[in-house]
């Protein structure tokens, strides 16, 4: 069958009743039942769910490249009409990578590192259009222009890793579009990367399937660039689809449980930590093969009924009315959409305290040797510059940043781990700031603690989880005898609701969102009056991510910690924090409480880091501002103002004095400060770069 | 990259002096310098004799000031006996003291004289390595291409039956050591009265009793297949196993990376996959294994010429250290010490070259 | 008395009826493993891999023929019996004595001692040397690795360049020196043992201390019980000045060992090195640092466990190659007395006649190559098995 017999108004990509199971020694293990879904021509479908729930392995499917354990064992997977699952793999060579090409989640894992960029690009064309090799290189080429490289003859000739990040993204999606394929598939293609750089490569995909007409298939966790990317979607969990249809219908109007719970854990704008504070879904994700009977959703929902919706497996229902909106929910009339959400009691704010931290003036510079093999000019990188800020007691203050904007780094020093260049840091009125963590006291040690980004990573695997706590309480001089560190650690495990059989486990044994738990408790086992939270949630489920965040909040409230959040995601800083200190490249461009912080005037990088930030919500109206090329390399910051090679209002300041000089900082009403060369005129005629619409 | 070149000579010339020195002193231990004594002057002399012999043959002295004469960074110690009879490192029987160089170590070519061979070091180890490298080419030539192709067979499809067959075959090899292996195939080639030969004998296909020669003496004269092929599948067969291995880890982790998915779904064959987008990632790590097996050769190149009393340079340590021949056992760890740090840098280098992340950084 | 040679049959029959109790030992701890591998970890997981089960039985059958060799050997492995030489399998003792196993199962060497007890004798000094030394360079390797690891700098800089010169050695070379009657002479094996011994008495002491230098009661007890038992070995071992006279390792032994731990010393070295600097990273070391614990406490409970992994596979492997080097070592007749029944030492007499008589080399060489296959084979399922989870 070739392209001319083929229908353009029937779907490109139709998929019927697919189910996969992997299969291992010990069992089956069922990763997608009864999956349907259909693409049209040009249209992009967003697939959305979290970690597990089997939308990678749909994308997989459709490639046929499930690997040795992974079988179809039912459904169909009709591409342009002609069913995949029976093809051979020579007639599957001939649609990878022509018809249908795939994009994934890691650009550097996806380049060959020892093959040129041109040569990766160009073997597309030779293989499926027996292009000649120089007629190859030229469209690749031509391509690596549309994908709004810059010097692309460079580039071409260039091996990956000589590129950043952003720009290997771009290489691979130019890779995936050499043969204009009618089916892209993209597997959370903008997760590995900043916000800002995704906010690029999600307006680049978006154009390029305009311009050429290619349909999409993107995956991801993240409802915010669903909603900015796609046109429908299909919600998944625990392998199943529960909701599919129009992305603006499915956003307004859901018709799932699992729909509506998700959307009521994330933080969107106008949740707030004490007055609507978030609704974690109950329980956890099931593992496959402890899925319930009937509704796998089932146990965590709110609208369960013993005897219905356990009885039997529940089929996808057509929701009248709708374009082509369907739910797999028995109950799905019954439940009134409407009704608000059970409010939990709204919560009081905690009162802001003394002092407890002051920074002032702190400097980090670190010295690399450069040049490829030791040798070459020594070389300061300043990671840190001119840090001031103080935080009180009961307070959070969130740090706010891309990759290399010297969070890490601060977080280092204020640990003891590293010592600060100059400047000082006061804890509780004691100057720490050259004081490196061995020869820090007890107290001033446990009173600093840290709590960890990686739940994977954040406990020792080859310890049990109360052999972890009690070490920690061993070392912070805890008690006087075994028993009381026993006890203790139970009750630290009760702080952190985790069942106190938990003690015995095995961190592998443990779920990613109940290690970050174990961490918590880690963290205050010595009561802890400073807490470090380095992206805690960010590796996290969204589902999650609720959850642990309320118990950080309630911990926080309980003990008066002051909590300092380090974090990129902008909505759940917005969410739970008091004050924001904004940095890019070492410095802190701006700082003021969240309100001030999130309402203009910005500085123009947080302007544009806003803007980046996809929000879940089809009432919001986002101005688009996307900033040109990378962060510059802390080795080689640009001269002036940092943020001067990617800044939009570079032109609105006389003289150009934003490439020559270190802007001031500016104290603005109400004690926010803003690290910028603006005039106040052209500050105080910012627009808000979120709207939400009236309800 | 000339910086790092540099670095690692310097390394190189360090480690070097510090191997050469341990060999120095090692072998000029008292016991041996009094067993040289002993065999050199008279088996029945005094110990004072001896340690007379010692402080009058220029062994006496501090081991670093002997060191530095054998190195030819110091002068060549010179003696006069109470007969007036002036001896010295660098007197020899074609000069005299008066024309004799003030310099005489291995930097000037001057290695010293084997008591066992007796004739000068450099000459008897020189023709040696000739032997050898024969006997290392012919390794090379079939352990390399054997040991690269049966990983890239099995680290290809892991956990396939190829794979399975390939890994127990090279498993296997790598627990067979020369002295074991070249037992075994002397008992199955190159017996009379076991194995293949006799078998082949009263069918009438060979000539001679057995159907290889079990030893490889009459290669020093002229190398055919049946007195080459045994000691050189010896020393092969331990090493295939062994870069068999690694390259099978480095093939299967290649496989499972990303950008063979990439590869695999922008719809290129398998056969390219492997050829054109693993192959060379592949094969950086065992390369540096390839370089870095030299000491290994080396090791199973003595044990062969012991096995199948080929006359080469493994031989000539053996016989050097069995016969406390001083002088020629240092010449011929300076030459040991010489191929594994070449083989070092190389390794190095190339794996730079290999690896365009390194060599563009 | 029967003059005729026994045929294979009736060898192989014979030969499995002596192993019979290694073959008792094997059953029961087969049967036993089998019942509770769910609750062995990965030990128990070896049990579901038939490569591994391969090499666990190899290896356990040689472990349990060293342990009971004397009931397996049928006759004194040094004694020679007879005039003839080199009699081949099977053949009947002539005029044995009374009580006196009739047969030379797998025939005699040019010395008419028995094969087949030479053999089963020499997997006991084998088993005996290669896992114990195996053992000391791994506290070695490891005591000084991870600090090389962890600390990086100059310390590592020290340390790598040490380890590469002692791997620049060809290993031959370094036995030709290291291992001559006359060396004993001059105390370097000694000094060597003084150094390399005292490694395990560091480690187990810094062990301890980092674990419980927050309760000094219980950390004085172990570290002192360390000391004790540590110093008390140290002192017979490395100098034979044991008070007691329990611990003393014979000078020509002493002298093979201390070469093959110091061998084998800087690959593990690297190893651990390597797998520290990619350890010392996570974020479980970044938080036992934040908590102000010791870096000692760090590289020996946070790093070295999550390490066991490669380090336990590369241990079975060490195992191999150091039953390689001690074959090696004997077969050129270096620390061995002459008639120890060393595989290797064994196999280098008997290729001298090779192509006349086979017995004598091949059965040490078939011996030594299973028992090292085995403990690759091991080494092979335990890996994949680990990475299995």
């Amino acid at each position: 069958m070739t392209e001319s017999t083929w229908d353009p108004s029937k779907p490109i990509l139709e998929i019927e009743n697919l189910s996969i199971s992997f299969f291992t020694r010990m069992r089956e293990i069922p990763a997608v039942m009864d999956f349907s879904c259909t693409v049209m021509a040009g249209e992009s479908m967003g697939l959305v769910g979290e970690s597990g729930c089997g939308k990678s392995t749909v994308a997989l499917a459709v490639m046929r490249d499930l690997g040795k354990n992974g079988k179809i064992v039912a459904g169909s997977i009709k591409f342009k009409g002609r069913d995949l699952t029976h093809m051979t793999e020579e007639e599957l060579r001939h649609i990878r990578g022509s018809e249908i090409a795939m994009i994934y989640q890691e650009p550097m894992a996806s380049l060959n590192p020892a093959m040129k960029i041109g040569a990766q690009l160009a073997e597309v064309p030779i293989i499926h259009q027996n292009m000649d090799k120089a007629e190859a290189w030229a469209l690749a080429r031509q391509i690596v222009a549309d994908v709004r490289l810059p010097d692309p003859d460079r580039i071409l000739h260039a091996y990956p890793h000589q590129l950043s990040g952003g720009q290997q993204q771009r290489i691979v999606i130019a890779m995936a579009l050499m043969s204009k394929p009618a089916l892209l598939i993209l597997d959370e293609p903008t997760t590995a990367l900043d916000v800002t750089v995704e906010a690029g490569i999600v307006d680049l995909v978006k154009d390029l399937g305009v311009k050429y007409g290619t349909s999409m298939l993107f995956i991801s966790h993240n409802l915010g660039l669903i909603l900015d990317v796609c046109d429908r979607l299909c919600v998944m969990y625990s392998g199943e689809a529960v909701e599919s249809g129009n992305v603006r219908e499915v956003f307004a109007t859901m018709r799932h449980p699992y729909t509506q719970a998700l959307f009521r854990s994330i933080p969107l704008p106008g949740a707030d930590k004490n007055s609507r504070p978030l609704v974690a879904i109950p329980g956890n994700f099931p593992l496959p093969h402890e899925r319930p009977q009937g509704c796998n959703f089932g146990p965590r929902c709110d609208y369960f009924q013993d005897g219905r919706c356990n009885a039997a497996e529940i089929e996808m229902s057509t929701v009248a009315g709708d374009d082509r909106h369907q739910s797999r929910c028995l109950k799905w009339q019954e439940i009134d959409w409407n009704a608000p959400m059970q409010r939990k009691a709204a919560k009081e704010k905690t009162p802001v305290g003394r002092v407890v931290l002051k920074m002032d003036d702190l400097r980090k510079y670190y010295s690399v040797s450069s040049g490829a093999f030791g040798g070459g000019a020594k070389k300061v990188v300043k990671a840190n510059e001119t840090l001031s800020f103080e935080a009180r007691e009961g307070e959070t203050l969130a740090i706010v940043g891309e990759s290399g904007c010297g969070k890490s780094t601060f977080a280092k020093v204020l640990m003891g781990l590293e010592t600060a260049t100059s400047g000082s840091i006061m804890l509780f009125d004691e100057n720490v700031q050259s004081t490196p963590i061995q020869k820090r006291n007890i107290d001033t040690v446990s009173s600093v603690q840290m709590v960890f980004q990686n739940p994977f990573d954040t406990l020792n695997p080859s310890m049990n989880v109360g052999r972890q706590i009690i070490r920690a309480l061993e070392i912070f001089k805890f008690g006087t005898s075994d028993e009381d560190r026993n006890a203790r650690m139970l009750e630290l495990l009760d702080l952190v609701k985790l069942p106190r059989a938990f003690a015995e486990r095995m961190p592998r044994q443990l779920s990613g969102g109940q290690k970050q738990r174990v961490g918590i408790a880690r963290a205050f086992a010595g009561g802890a009056k400073v807490v470090v939270a380095d992206e805690p949630v960010s590796a996290l489920d969204v589902s999650v991510q609720a959850a642990v965040t309320d118990l950080l909040m309630d911990i926080q409230r309980e003990n008066k910690t002051t909590l300092l959040f380090i974090s990129h995601d902008l909505s759940i800083v917005r969410y739970l924090a008091d004050r924001v200190m904004v940095m890019y490249l070492g410095h802190v461009v701006e700082m003021g409480t969240t309100d001030q912080v999130f309402q203009p005037p910005y500085h123009p990088y947080t302007e544009a880091l806003l803007s980046a930030v996809p929000i879940a919500d089809p009432k919001v109206t986002r101005k688009r501002i996307v900033l040109e090329g990378d962060i510059p390399s802390a080795m080689n910051p640009p001269p002036g103002c940092p943020f001067q090679t990617r800044c939009r209002w570079k032109s609105q300041v006389p003289g150009g004095i934003c490439e020559t000089q270190m802007p001031p900082v500016q104290t603005l009403a109400g004690g926010h400060q803003v690290k910028c060369h603006l005039s106040a005129e052209v500050m105080a005629s910012m627009e808000p770069v979120i709207k939400i619409a009236a309800e | 990259m000339l910086i790092f070149i540099a670095r690692r000579l310097g390394v190189m010339i360090l480690t070097a002096l510090a191997l050469t020195f341990i060999v120095f002193y090692l072998t000029n231990l008292p016991p041996n310098l009094e067993k040289l004594a002993r065999t050199e002057g008279s088996v029945r002399m005094t110990d004072e004799a001896v340690l007379a012999w010692i402080d009058q043959n220029g062994h006496g002295g501090s081991v670093f000031g002997r060191y530095a004469q054998w190195i030819g960074l110091a002068p060549g110690w010179v003696l006069t006996d109470e007969k007036g009879v002036t001896r010295g490192r660098c007197i020899n029987s074609t000069n005299t003291p008066e024309t004799a160089a003030t310099y005489c170590g291995v930097l000037q070519g001057d290695w010293g004289f084997s008591t066992v061979f007796k004739k000068p070091v450099a000459e008897s180890v020189m023709q040696k390595l000739g032997s050898t490298g024969w006997l290392m080419l012919a390794v090379m030539l079939v352990m390399v291409p054997a040991s690269l192709l049966i990983g890239v067979l099995s680290g290809m499809r892991e956990g396939s039956r190829t794979d399975r067959v390939l890994s127990i075959f090279s498993i296997a090899t790598t627990a067979t050591p020369e002295y074991v292996s070249g037992v075994i195939l002397v008992a199955i080639f190159a017996s009379a009265t076991a194995g293949i030969s006799p078998i082949l004998a009263s069918w009438g296909w060979i000539d001679s009793k057995t159907l290889f020669l079990g030893t490889a003496t009459s290669a020093m004269d002229g190398i055919t297949f049946w007195n080459f092929a045994l000691p050189v599948m010896t020393i092969a067969l331990y090493g295939i196993g062994y870069i068999a291995r690694m390259t099978r880890a480095s093939m299967t982790e290649v496989m499972t990376q990303q950008y063979i998915r990439t590869a695999r779904l922008k719809g290129v064959s398998f056969g390219n996959v492997v050829m054109k987008h693993a192959l060379r990632n592949a094969l950086i790590a065992p390369f540096t294994v390839i370089m870095l097996q030299f000491p290994w050769l080396l090791n199973g190149v003595v044990i062969v010429e012991t096995l199948f009393n080929y006359k080469g340079f493994g031989w000539t340590l053996v016989q050097a250290a069995g016969n406390n021949d001083i002088d020629l056992l240092l010449g011929c760890s300076v030459v040991a010490v010489i191929v594994v740090l070449t083989t070092q840098l190389i390794s190095d280098i190339g794996y730079v070259f290999l690896n365009p992340r390194i060599r563009l950084s | 008395m029967d003059d005729q040679l026994l045929n294979w049959g009736q060898i192989i029959a014979r030969i499995l009826q002596q192993f019979l109790p290694v073959w008792i030992a094997l059953a029961i701890t087969f049967a036993l493993s089998f019942k509770f591998k769910r609750r062995l970890g990965l030990y128990g997981k070896l049990f579901d891999s038939p490569v591994g089960l391969v090499g666990l039985f190899l290896v356990m059958f040689w472990i349990f023929t060293a342990l009971f060799a004397d009931l397996v050997i049928t006759m004194d492995p040094i004694a020679q019996f007879g005039r003839v030489k080199n009699p081949p399998p099977g053949t009947p003792i002539v005029d044995a004595a009374e009580g006196q196993y009739a047969y030379f199962l797998l025939g005699a060497d040019h010395l008419a001692r028995d094969v087949f007890s030479r053999v089963v004798m020499g997997a006991r000094r084998v088993l005996m040397i290669a896992p114990a030394a195996t053992s000391f360079a791994f506290m070695v390797g490891v005591t000084l690795g991870l600090p090389a690891g962890y600390f990086g700098g100059k310390l590592d800089t020290v340390l790598s360049f040490l380890s590469n010169l002692v791997l620049a050695f060809p290993v031959i070379l370094l036995f030709y020196l290291l291992v001559t009657p006359e060396i004993r002479d001059t105390g370097i094996p000694v000094t060597l043992a003084a150094v390399l011994f005292i490694f395990p008495v560091i480690f187990f002491c810094t062990l301890f201390n980092s674990r419980f230098h927050t309760n000094p009661t219980r950390r004085n007890l172990y570290v002192g019980l360390t000391l004790l038992i540590g110093l008390w070995a140290y002192s017979g071992l490395a100098f034979n000045k044991d008070p007691l006279g329990i611990w003393s390792m014979d000078p020509n032994m002493l002298n093979v060992f201390v070469s093959v731990v110091f061998v084998n010393s800087p690959t593990v070295f690297r190893i651990v090195r390597g797998i520290v600097m990619d350890l010392k990273a996570r974020d479980y070391v970044a938080a036992g640092q934040t908590r102000g614990e010791s870096a000692w406490y760090i590289m020996l409970w946070e790093i070295l466990p999550n390490a066991r992994g490669p380090l336990i596979v590369d241990f079975c492997l060490r195992i191999g190659y150091t039953t390689i080097l001690l074959g090696t070592l004997g077969f050129f007749g270096l620390g061995v007395s002459p008639e120890s029944p060393d595989w290797g030492s064994t196999i280098d007499d008997g290729r001298k006649l090779l192509s006349l008589y086979l017995h004598p080399a091949i059965t040490p060489a078939l011996a030594l190559m299973s028992l090292v296959l085995g403990l690759n084979l091991l080494a092979d399922g335990l890996r994949e098995e680990s990475l299995k989870d």
